[in-house]
Order: structure tokens, then C-alpha cells, then sequence
């Protein structure tokens, strides 16, 4: 079976934060793609569905509650492992996030051990099947 | 610090831990062991080696050895082992003991509790599978320090946020501030003790399942084997003993052989029938 490489769709309103994750996530190997708020990531994802999407929580213009709610309504929007990350680790926003269909949580900053953990236990890795 | 007191720290490590520091480790030495020196009223490395050649300092002298020892750990670390802990390992050890529902684990290397608790979490998570059984997960580590803090079962956001599923962090955590405090049903279910892997097992009793992980890589090729051997012996029959993606046991022992099917995990060789140990001497 052939192999493609796996994209990530950065989302967050602070150019650093994605400038920073960027970097990662092409040293992992992954294909990246950015977007800086809720709105201007669902139309990324209406192009081409990412595999994973790294989520921040507070955003202007659709904060990542409201993407996560609208992307896990449509079918392809179902794909996606979605890690979303804050600034804080309140249980009560983790639990909010987690019923909205986040997949796993992290918090900022991380650097790349934190995060190349949280892609392999959501299940992804560099190379995925095409 | 010089080579003459470089080579003595050497010994004193090795005797005490069973560490094996090579002549590249001298940076690690001398990172770890300089900020000791202000505590323990020395006005250098040279003067602190100095003390420790007094052997009346008790304190030092512990320091000194955790001060070389690593503690990286996280939770479900490789992640790997610990499915086949849950979904092999678990399994046959119950239909294994399922007369007398009594499971004995142990963690050799038990560091800050990460890995003690990870199994404690898929034990719980086992539920009904478990009930009415007697578990003992035994935690032992040469440092009191990390015994400390896995006994408090108090752990920082970047440690709950290496290996542990957030479901799980919600689900078996307390959050008290910027910290995360495991549920105390689960820090019941470990025993925390200090204990060197140079000294005997035989009063640890037998386990079925033994976790050494990423520690024997830090020692020489004589004290691998003797522990291995040693845990071949600690190992219950038909038990499994998990050790690190880096280590292995063949060429060290011939009290274990590698499981054919999965990869880290270790049991009794099969005993040699009597005629051939008879040729064999």
C-alpha cells in the first residue's frame, strides 16, 4: 500500500504561536497548513480535510469551541484528530473541549517532545496510508 | 576535578548503584554533583570527593548516588508495553493465577511513579476482570527523593501532558492549582520501597510481572547479568519481565529467553532435560 504524507492544520490568531508549531511539525514530518481563527479553518478544511488539527481555544472570529462544534457536524469534519490547546488547565474547559470532540489537550507552550507524544496518542503518525 | 578523583567517584557510583559512568559521563558528573558542593560546605568537587572519602556522612553519601541517577519517566511511556500488558500480559497472568487470584507485580525501577501508576490505571480500568483478587504492585527505586514524590502522586502540566490520555487525566486526577494529584485509590494501590538492584531479591518474594525498563542500560555488562539472572529467579512461573526497546537479556543470562511474539518481553527459558545438563556439565 502506498503512503502520503500526513497534513496538520495549525490554528491559532498568534502568528508565533504558528510560526513556532510549524517548525515542529515539519521536523516530525508532517505537511502543515495554518490558519489564524475559527472562521478562515473551516474554510481550509472545506479545500482539503487535514488529519489532524492542532486547535487553539480562544480565538477571535470563532473561537475553537465554535469551529470544533461546527467541523464534528459534518461528515468529513469526523476525520480529524483534533488536539486543542490553551493557555490554561481548567478541568471545566478540558471537559467542554473534550464534549465538543477534541481528541486530546495540550498546553502552551509545548515543545516537541510533548507534542510528537500527543500525535502518536491520537493515533498519528508521520506517514499514513494512502 | 581530577582524573585521580574522577576514577574514584567512579567506583564509589558503581559499588553503591551498580552505575556505570564511562569517561564521556565525566560532563554528567561534574553538571550534577557542583551544585551539592555549596550544600554540603565544599569549596569544590575535589573537596566534596574529599568528604566523601569520610565515611561517616550518611546523607552525603545518598545524595551523591541519587544525584547520578536518571529519573526521566513519563506516563505510558513507549506506550507499546503497556498494551501488551493490558491486552496479553494481564490476561494470561489471570488465567495463570486464576486459582488463588492473587497478581504480583513489580516496578525495579520505579522513578517518580509514572509507570507504577500506569499500570495501576489499566488495573482499575480492568474492573470486574479484577474483582475479588489480590494485586500487589510493588514500586522500588534507589532514590528516597523520587519515592517521595510518587508516594505524593503530585505531578506537574508537562508531566500529566507526556503519555497520559486527557480522558484519563479527567477521569483519575484532582487538579490542586498548577498541579495534578492522582486519585487516592490508585495511590492505594502501590507500595513504594526503597531497594538497591544490587541486593538480594529473595525477600521480595515472587512476581509475576517484573518492569525494568530503561535502566540496565546505565550498568556494565557483569551486574546486567547478574540482576537478569536474579530476576529469573524473582519471575513467577509463566511471568513476564518487560525491560527497555535498548536492552535485552540475550547473551546476559540464560535463566530468560525474549517472548517470540512480542517484542521487550522476557520469560523463563525452558529448563534443559536432564541428560543434556548432564553432557553439558
Amino acid at each position: 500500500m502506498s503512503q502520503r504524507d500526513t497534513t496538520c492544520l495549525v490554528v491559532d490568531d498568534s502568528a508565533v504561536i504558528r510560526k513556532v508549531a510549524r517548525r515542529i511539525i515539519e521536523e516530525i514530518g508532517f505537511l502543515v497548513s495554518e490558519a489564524e481563527d475559527g472562521a478562515n479553518a473551516l474554510e481550509v478544511c472545506a479545500e482539503a480535510m487535514p488529519d489532524v488539527i492542532l486547535l487553539d481555544w480562544n480565538m477571535p472570529n470563532k473561537d475553537g469551541y465554535a469551529f470544533l462544534q461546527e467541523l464534528r457536524r459534518t461528515e468529513a469534519g469526523l476525520k480529524p484528530k483534533v488536539i486543542f490547546c490553551t493557555t490554561e488547565n481548567d478541568v471545566g474547559a478540558i471537559a467542554r473541549a473534550l464534549r465538543a470532540g477534541a481528541d486530546e489537550y495540550i498546553m502552551k507552550p509545548f515543545d516537541r517532545d510533548i507534542l510528537t507524544a500527543k500525535l502518536e496518542q491520537v493515533g498519528v503518525s508521520a506517514r499514513l496510508d494512502a | 576535578m581530577t582524573d585521580l578523583d574522577f576514577e574514584y567517584l567512579r567506583g564509589y557510583i558503581k559499588q553503591r548503584s551498580g552505575l556505570a559512568l564511562t569517561a564521556e559521563k565525566r560532563y554528567l558528573v561534574e553538571s550534577r554533583l557542583s551544585p551539592l558542593c555549596r550544600r554540603f560546605g565544599a569549596a569544590s568537587l575535589h573537596d566534596l570527593i574529599g568528604k566523601l572519602k569520610t565515611p561517616h556522612d550518611k546523607v552525603l553519601e545518598r545524595t551523591v548516588v541519587e544525584a547520578m541517577t536518571t529519573n526521566e519517566t513519563f506516563f505510558f511511556r513507549d506506550r507499546l508495553p503497556f498494551d501488551l500488558f493490558r491486552d496479553t500480559i494481564l490476561p494470561e497472568a489471570l488465567a495463570r493465577n486464576a486459582g488463588r487470584r492473587k497478581l504480583r507485580i513489580w516496578c525495579a525501577a520505579a522513578s517518580t511513579g509514572q509507570e507504577p501508576y500506569s499500570i495501576a490505571m489499566l488495573l482499575q480500568e480492568a474492573g470486574a476482570r479484577l474483582s475479588g483478587w489480590q494485586v500487589d504492585i510493588l514500586a522500588t527505586d534507589i532514590s528516597l527523593d523520587v519515592l517521595e514524590k510518587a508516594r505524593l502522586g503530585i505531578y506537574s502540566q508537562f508531566e500529566v501532558q507526556r503519555g497520559l490520555p486527557v480522558q484519563w487525566l479527567l477521569k483519575h486526577f484532582t487538579q490542586t492549582g498548577d498541579q495534578w494529584q492522582i486519585s487516592p485509590s490508585l495511590r492505594a494501590m502501590v507500595e513504594y520501597r526503597p531497594f538497591n538492584l544490587l541486593h538480594g531479591f529473595e525477600a521480595l518474594g515472587q512476581f509475576d510481572v517484573i518492569f525494568c525498563r530503561n535502566v540496565l542500560i546505565y550498568f556494565d555488562a557483569p551486574t546486567k547479568s547478574d540482576i537478569l539472572t536474579r530476576f529469573g529467579t524473582s519471575l513467577a512461573p509463566g511471568g513476564a519481565l518487560l525491560l527497555g526497546a535498548a536492552e535485552t537479556v540475550i547473551g546476559l543470562t540464560d535463566k530468560l529467553i525474549p517472548d517470540a511474539k512480542h517484542r521487550g518481553v522476557y520469560g523463563h527459558a525452558p529448563a534443559r532435560p536432564p541428560a543434556l545438563r548432564a553432557a553439558v556439565g
